[in-house]
């Protein structure tokens, strides 16, 4: 098992013909079992088109009507992001992740608001996906550096996830799923939320959850594993020499007001019972240690 | 993207905000000429620049003669203001504003912030005006009412009545202070605000409310839909540098210590100057070249970290993902020689092709020290720049 997503999912891919949709398309078709899952693209003036054998769909009813899907991603320039999010949501679908990056904050407040009440869960904006491995890749990140195993991973940065990730296969250690959430302030899944996943899924042993400045979402994730977490966790928190006030890339990822700095961060994750390492070097090995107790 | 006081001023007009009159002045003779115009006995000469702290720093002055508001414009334009928010070096003053004195009776804090966690526009307020908001919330927590603001209804009058009442407005000046509330509400939802604040927002001794002072900082996100805004920003107010990188699409923030890094994505950036500091070096910037790190990005990068005449190494921490570490490898090659390398240069490359990557780095006759993983590449870096 894994969370979110497996083999069986059947994906829609909303802004499939565009550049970059074509590409992570093409390598997300061809990761284990991608042939058989990513069976929809859509565009409202390409619909009966098809990329790499995927048709093209006018609308993500319509793909999902045709094919069963229950999954999206999304690769839509930032000025229209926001819509396919809600489109998806209309659609009833399952599971919606947003790859793009640049979504205006003020659309993504209109689209949470939205998305009250509704079934569709989000990932990103701002995301690299997520996988599981030897099954399916939803997203951008490298498949070949993951291995089939029973960690989670959890992260809000795309390359700092893929350290994670390699780390952990370097030391012989498989992951069950990776999930990046993103680097924006308003979003979908926390980190929160992606560990209560993992908390309930019988095939994964331990997590790795990597944060950075910014927000507060680490320590709220911290204090509900203190209280619920079964299973171990090692943390990683990026952005210890990033000076207040400076927004480092990511638009989630800035101390102001006096929150969201590292050291507080880390320090409540301690508190709480977290295997932290200041060192992200060390997040495999620090990993290993725990489960070996 | 960060405005001027009086830029905001004209913002918060637009939507109904009532501010003192006064107008932006490039020179002494302007400044004169405005309170001139202006009339009245009382004028206030305003430092514009983009940071909180000016009065502290002696940037805001009182006049309460021509002769007055020419030797405070003389003394302020120009000047290097330094407040808790500029950095030790302070900032040069370049543009003041002239306004009208205000006979205060009261100074109250309204801001408004994008709240991560009820994923809603947020509504601070506090009855301590002109008091560093944060030192409010730390010290007197239970004096900052916050209204989580629905956006199908917006701010309603009757959230925007009871806040103005909680913060000490008087009943005679309520109906102002709520269409002051909802115009700032207004103006942070159209413009695309990430922050905005009127500290202080003011209560005069004939009623009125008025933003003394106003501050914003926009979504860099949606400027691509306000124009307007774009036309208000101010290039002296930034690091030449960071202009510089945002014009190749780099994300770059200048720091103080002597190694340069050049990473790919924002969390590994920060992470890779974490281990930096833990290896007992000091990052000189912050610099994540994005997904696509073409050649041209790379040469632009190291142009950039070399300007800086504190660096004494570079690390580049590449983690090449669906990026081939071959492309990069020659993208570092093709940089390091166009721009006559002078410090050493260590490089860590993981990812596809990693092994072609590292050949390339070899075979290319530049002195590149290559490290095997993040931990190690930090190490020889930090070795490196301490000139072992």
């Amino acid at each position: 098992m894994s969370i979110l997503i497996n083999k069986d999912t059947r994906v829609i891919t909303q802004g499939m013909t565009g550049k970059v949709g074509q590409f992570h398309t093409f390598h997300c078709k061809q990761y284990a079992n991608g042939a058989n899952c990513f069976v929809a693209g859509v565009n409202p003036k390409k619909a009966g088109e098809d990329f790499e054998g995927i048709p093209v769909y006018a609308s993500v009813l319509d793909a999902k009507k045709a094919t069963g899907a229950t999954v999206s991603v999304i690769y839509v320039p930032p000025a229209g992001a926001a819509a396919a999010i809600d489109e998806a949501v209309e659609a009833e679908l399952d599971l919606v992740i947003c790859i793009t990056e640049g979504v205006p904050v003020h659309d993504m407040l209109k689209t949470r608001y939205k998305m009250q009440g509704k079934k569709t869960i989000l990932i990103g904006p701002n995301c690299p996906g997520l996988i599981t491995p030897d099954e399916i890749k939803i997203g951008i990140m490298p498949g070949h550096i993951h291995k089939k195993g029973r960690i989670g991973v959890v992260s809000r940065s795309g390359t700092l996830t893929y350290e994670a990730v390699g780390q952990l296969s370097a030391l012989g250690y498989g992951q069950s799923s990776c999930v990046g959430i993103g680097g924006d302030p308003i979003n979908g899944l926390k980190h929160i939320d992606v560990l209560k996943l993992f908390n309930e899924d019988p095939e994964t042993d331990a997590v790795i959850m990597v944060g950075e400045i910014g927000g507060t979402d680490e320590e709220e994730c911290a204090r509900w594993i203190k209280d619920h977490m079964k299973k171990p966790v090692v943390g990683f928190i990026a952005g210890v020499t990033a000076p207040p006030g400076k927004r480092m890339g990511h638009a989630g990822a800035i101390i102001s007001g006096g929150q969201g700095g590292a050291n507080e961060k880390l320090a409540v994750m301690e508190e709480c019972g977290i295997h932290i390492t200041r060192n992200p070097a060390e997040m495999g090995r620090t990993m290993a240690k725990v489960l070996k107790g | 993207m960060k405005i001027h006081e009086y830029q905001g001023k004209e913002i918060l007009r637009e939507f109904g905000v009532p501010t003192p009159r006064g107008s932006a002045c490039f020179s002494v003779d302007e400044a004169v000429e405005a309170a001139k115009k202006l009339g009245g006995s009382v004028w206030v000469v305003k430092a514009q620049i983009h940071a909180g702290g000016r009065g502290k720093g002696g940037g805001v002055k009182v006049a309460k003669s021509m002769d007055e508001v020419r030797s405070f414009a003389q003394q302020i334009l120009g000047m290097q203001l330094k407040t808790h928010q500029t950095g030790p070096e302070g900032q040069t003053v370049r543009r003041l504003l002239v306004e009208e004195g205000a006979q205060i009776v009261k100074e109250l804090y309204v801001g408004m912030v994008v709240d991560r966690a009820s994923q809603r526009v947020a509504l601070l307020a506090s009855s301590e005006g002109g008091m560093e908001i944060e030192e409010v919330a730390k010290h007197t927590p239970e004096k900052i009412h916050t209204v989580r603001i629905d956006p199908t209804t917006g701010l309603t009058e009757a959230e925007a009545s009871k806040v103005a009442r909680d913060i000490g407005i008087p009943d005679v000046a309520n109906a102002q202070a709520v269409k002051v509330l909802q115009g700032l509400y207004r103006a942070f939802v159209e413009k695309d605000a990430m922050l905005a604040e009127i500290n202080p927002l003011i209560v005069t001794a004939d009623n009125r409310v008025v933003a003394l002072d106003a501050k914003f900082n926009f979504d860099s996100n949606a400027l691509y839909r306000r124009p307007e805004i774009v036309a208000m920003r101010d290039l002296d107010e930034e690091d030449p540098a960071e202009i510089e990188a945002s014009k190749f699409d780099l994300s770059y923030i200048q720091l103080d210590g002597n190694i340069g890094c050049l990473v790919n994505g924002a969390g590994l950036a920060m992470a890779t100057m974490d281990i930096i500091k833990l290896y007992g070096g000091s990052p000189a910037n912050f610099l994540d070249v994005g997904g696509g790190a073409t050649t041209e990005k790379v040469t632009e990068a190291f142009k950039l970290m070399l300007k800086n005449p504190n660096l004494k190494a570079i690390l580049v921490n590449i983690f090449g993902g669906i990026m081939r570490c071959d492309v990069i490898a020659e993208g570092v090659v093709a940089a390091a020689r166009e721009v006559h390398l002078n410090v050493p240069l260590v490089v860590r490359l993981e990812g596809t092709n990693v092994d072609l990557g590292k050949k390339i780095l070899a075979d290319s006759g530049l002195p590149i020290i290559s490290g095997n993983d993040m931990a190690d590449a930090a190490q020889k870096v930090v070795a490196a720049a301490k000139g072992k």
